[in-house]
């Protein structure tokens, strides 16, 4: 999607020196930057949607991430917090060889492979593209064909955007979210994927970065390193405030939801079908909300009738 | 064994020799169906005795001795074995017993060979009301079986081919010149037994007073009809209602062979049974039970929940316990959910019961994404009106089940002396009752349908390791596994296996909810939460166990430990009691 000198915000320059208190581990946001994240992770949406619909049985990951990726810069992304990944069949729920822990998680797995794309499995595309400095990250799944399983995981996986938003609203700490929705996945029958992430991560932060004109940046081992940096240095300054970039599970989440863009990825798996979805939460000092509902997931909920949803589980 | 003939029917110039039991109803009353039995190679009728005086109480069994077997005519000539006329003498025993009705055809090994040729032709049509068919397949279907493995290029399939080839070398050895006829006459009546009881573990087998000219002009049927077939198959369908019954240890026969026999029988039903190729002389009354299911479906068209469990519609094999119908208790979570989990992806029908009716219906939500169906029942297993309400709603709409898994529980910890009444009422009416119950309820269910099930009692390895601060607990789970014990001896004369499970330090939430007595109650969160990281530091999953229930159900075990600590302390209280009891010192408690 264009965009419009107007739409793109204020760019914030953050400097970690300046930050010395955790209410001001972001500075705030202002409307024209949600604009810009908005306009990024419709990029991508946008993007994994095209793709989808020119998916075919027989081709492999790597040429649909390749797709993405093409798409993106032929679409104005100038940079990315990862590059594009295409996960099929079982991949999708990142079981097997996953996890070296003594890498700090770093997963092999992510890389896309060889494997080809049959009819009925499922599959789940994932980019974060840069857009005039705002980056989004995005998770979306489907099928050519059908597959019940999936199905399934993905009408539950409105719950989980529900129940993440309601405690972050009640400013719960992240790790207690974390651990709730460890629970429902639990309650669910399932197994929260996202812990063979690298860190067991459930979310994490997104910061702005300097729109500074040039095409491409630099990525090694497929991540953005613009973007991997403001996430080593949101994790030295979160170090010294009390704070964590990387929302999971452990000890150095507990503390209430920090203000600024989150990128939340629940996934969900159940046997061999994982299912996931990736958006953009802003948490304010007081608030939070989900930077857009106009998201494929949300449009799938409505046509099924599953929006809205009375109550988090 | 010796039989009596009772009549002899002329096919051409062969006389055959036909035995029957049950007698045909008398005039006025309503007439009996009739069943026709086919024997195999190298049998003769006497095969089929336990399965017919099994039969004879409500059906007309009748059996015959096949061209060259038993005190039927031996035709010299190898033609004279061919199927057609085989077809021949089959129409004139159906003709001759039963005039006026249809017959119920079961056939095995080449009986069923020469049975599929009778009911996939028309010289029979409208004369055959229903075909068992036992261990021997359609020359024709195997023919096309072959010809598509062969030319796909899937290395299963032509894996498939060499497997089944393995499995068939006698074919071969049948079709050398004088070896196999010599080899007959010369150590048939010795080695025939001898091979029964090696291959098939039939310990009681006598060869019959004429195995050893039954087996070398059976040869025949062999040389006269296997290359034909295999080699120029013809498109073989029919309409009529049949049952494959599929012994799982046959040792002639793949079950790959079975794939595509949808693609040519619209009307067809699978059984698999656990027994062996010569299974009408191992287990008479199984193959009479599903005989008698199959004949009396087709007879009044009501379809039993079971069998409808069993149609086949598609190619491919069934999977494992397909067909079975499982019901587990305390199935909302931890290894009941699983096992249910683990029994609907092998195709069973399941019947999750729990206490909490959102688990119980999740459970059954995430069995049906296997395809099959699932029920949640919402049950307190220690309330024994409620267990019976259960047994009495599964009576109404199943019959029985095939398998029961006691598995709800719940976990108690601290001292005898902390223990109350109340406590100890709670452990023992959910654990022990639970058990008692259910397998009463379900195991009554079973031996009134003639069922060969399985009741899976979970128990704990704390079923034979005694702990100090555990008494309620591991009494409960040890009375659990006496009473499994004391059971199987009871039920084992109704073929219903019995299996009891110990798992060790598993996680489930049994350890978030289990109660630690005469502690305060922020005590005894912190020992749920820090017996729960115990067991999460363990990491023996709900899966493990799962798939031990499932082992233990198929390979009929009796006492199943699951975990290398319930291995271990298995061994020490048996071989070093001593030390087991020192142990159970140890104060271990988080």
């Amino acid at each position: 999607m264009p965009l419009t000198n107007g739409m793109v915000g204020t760019i914030v320059v953050r400097c970690i020196n300046e930050a010395t208190t955790m209410e001001n581990a972001s500075p705030a946001l202002k409307e024209g930057d949600l604009a810009g994240f908005r306009a990024a992770q419709r990029l991508a949406y946008d993007c994994a949607e095209a793709t989808a619909s020119d998916m075919r049985p027989g081709m492999t990951e790597r040429q649909v991430a390749a797709r993405m990726k093409a798409w993106l810069v032929e679409h104005g992304a100038t940079d990315c917090f990862h590059e594009p990944f295409a996960w099929f069949g079982d991949r999708t729920a990142f079981r097997g060889l996953i996890g070296i822990k003594q890498l700090g998680g770093f997963n092999p797995a992510f890389y896309p492979g060889l494997r080809r794309l049959e009819r009925n499995m499922p599959f789940i595309l994932d980019c974060a593209p840069t857009l005039n400095g705002y980056t989004a990250d995005i998770g979306y799944c489907g099928v050519i064909g059908e597959n019940a399983t999936l199905d399934q995981l993905m009408d539950d996986l409105l719950e989980y955007r529900m129940l993440i938003l309601e405690l972050v609203r009640a400013r719960r700490p992240l790790a207690e979210i974390s651990r709730a929705v460890d629970a429902l996945c639990q309650r669910h029958g399932y197994e929260p994927r996202h812990k063979a992430y690298p860190f067991e991560t459930l979310a994490h932060r997104i910061e702005i970065l300097d729109d500074d004109g040039k095409d491409a940046h630099l990525t090694i081992a497929n991540f953005g390193v613009r973007n991997i940096s403001e996430l080593v240095r949101d994790r030295v300054r979160g170090a010294r405030e009390g704070w964590n970039p990387i929302w999971n599970s452990s000890a150095k989440s507990e503390h209430a939801p920090t203000p600024g863009l989150w990128a939340v990825e629940p996934h969900l798996g159940f046997r061999d079908v994982g299912a996931k979805w990736e958006e953009l939460l802003v948490v304010t000092e007081d608030d939070a909300f989900w930077l857009d509902d106009d998201v494929p997931q949300v449009r799938r909920w409505k046509q099924r009738g599953l929006w809205p949803l009375e109550q988090a589980a | 064994m010796t039989m009596k003939v009772d009549m002899n029917v002329t096919s051409g110039d062969v006389n055959l020799a036909v035995y029957r039991w049950g007698a045909a109803a008398r005039k006025g009353t309503k007439t009996k169906p009739v069943i026709v039995l086919v024997h195999g190679y190298p049998d003769s009728a006497s095969v089929w005795a336990g399965t017919a005086e099994a039969l004879s109480q409500r059906y007309q069994v009748v059996a015959y001795d096949v061209r060259g077997a038993g005190r039927s005519s031996r035709p010299q000539d190898t033609s004279a074995y061919r199927l057609e006329h085989l077809v021949e003498d089959l129409a004139a025993v159906v003709d001759a017993v039963s005039p006026d009705q249809p017959v119920h055809l079961v056939g095995h090994d080449w009986g069923s060979i020469q049975s599929w040729e009778a009911v996939t032709t028309p010289r029979l049509a409208g004369r055959i009301a229903s075909y068992t068919s036992m261990s021997g397949p359609s020359l024709d279907h195997a023919g096309m079986w072959l010809r598509a493995r062969l030319a796909s290029r899937s290395a299963t399939d032509k894996a498939a081919v060499l497997k089944q080839l393995a499995h068939s070398w006698y074919i071969g050895a049948f079709h050398l010149p004088v070896l196999a006829p010599a080899l007959w006459k010369v150590a048939g009546n010795a080695l025939w037994p001898a091979m029964l009881a090696r291959v098939e573990g039939i310990r009681d087998a006598t060869a019959n007073p004429t195995q050893a000219e039954d087996g070398a002009h059976g040869v025949k049927l062999y040389r006269a009809n296997v290359g034909e077939r295999l080699g120029k198959p013809r498109l073989r369908t029919t309409d009529i209602p049949v049952q494959l019954v599929f012994p799982r240890g046959d040792h002639f026969m793949i079950e790959e062979i079975w794939d595509d026999l949808p693609r040519w029988v619209p009307n067809l039903w699978r059984c698999d049974v656990d027994a062996g190729h010569w299974l009408p002389v191992s287990h008479p009354q199984l193959v009479a039970d599903k005989i008698a299911r199959f004949v009396d479906f087709v007879q009044s068209g009501k379809q039993p929940a079971d069998l409808q469990r069993a149609r086949i519609t598609a190619p491919g094999r069934p999977r494992r316990h397909a067909g079975k119908l499982v019901l587990i208790t305390g199935a909302g979570s931890g290894f009941g959910r699983e096992t249910a989990l683990a029994f609907a992806e092998a195709g069973a029908d399941v019947i999750a019961v729990d206490i909490n009716k959102e688990a119980a219906e999740r459970t059954a939500t995430l069995c049906r994404l296997s395809e099959v169906s699932a029920w949640a029942r919402v049950v307190d297993v220690g309330n024994a009106r409620a267990m019976r309400s259960l047994a009495s709603w599964v009576g109404k709409e199943f019959g029985a089940v095939d398998v029961v898994v006691n598995n709800a529980g719940i976990g108690l910890a601290g001292s005898f002396f902390d223990t109350s009444d109340a406590d100890w009422d709670k452990v023992l009416k959910i654990n022990l009752g639970g058990v008692i119950q259910g397998s009463r309820l379900f195991g009554a269910q079973m031996i009134e349908s003639g069922r060969r099930g399985h009741i899976v009692n979970v128990a704990s390895m704390g079923a034979y390791t005694p702990a100090r601060f555990m008494s309620a607990y591991n009494t409960s789970k040890a009375a659990v596994r006496m009473l499994s014990d004391c059971l199987r001896a009871e039920l084992a004369e109704h073929d219903i296996h019995v299996a009891t499970i110990c798992p060790g330090l598993s996680i489930t939430n049994i350890t978030q909810s289990t109660r630690f007595v005469g502690v305060s109650e922020a005590e005894q969160q912190r020992k749920q939460s820090d017996a729960t990281r115990l067991y999460q530091r363990r990491n023996l999953k709900p899966q493990a166990i799962a798939r031990s229930i499932l082992k233990a159900v198929e390979q009929h075990s009796a006492e199943v430990p699951v975990g290398v600590e319930a291995h271990g302390s298995r061994l020490l209280s048996r071989l070093v009691p001593g030390l087991s009891r020192r142990l159970a010192q140890l104060d271990l408690e988080p």
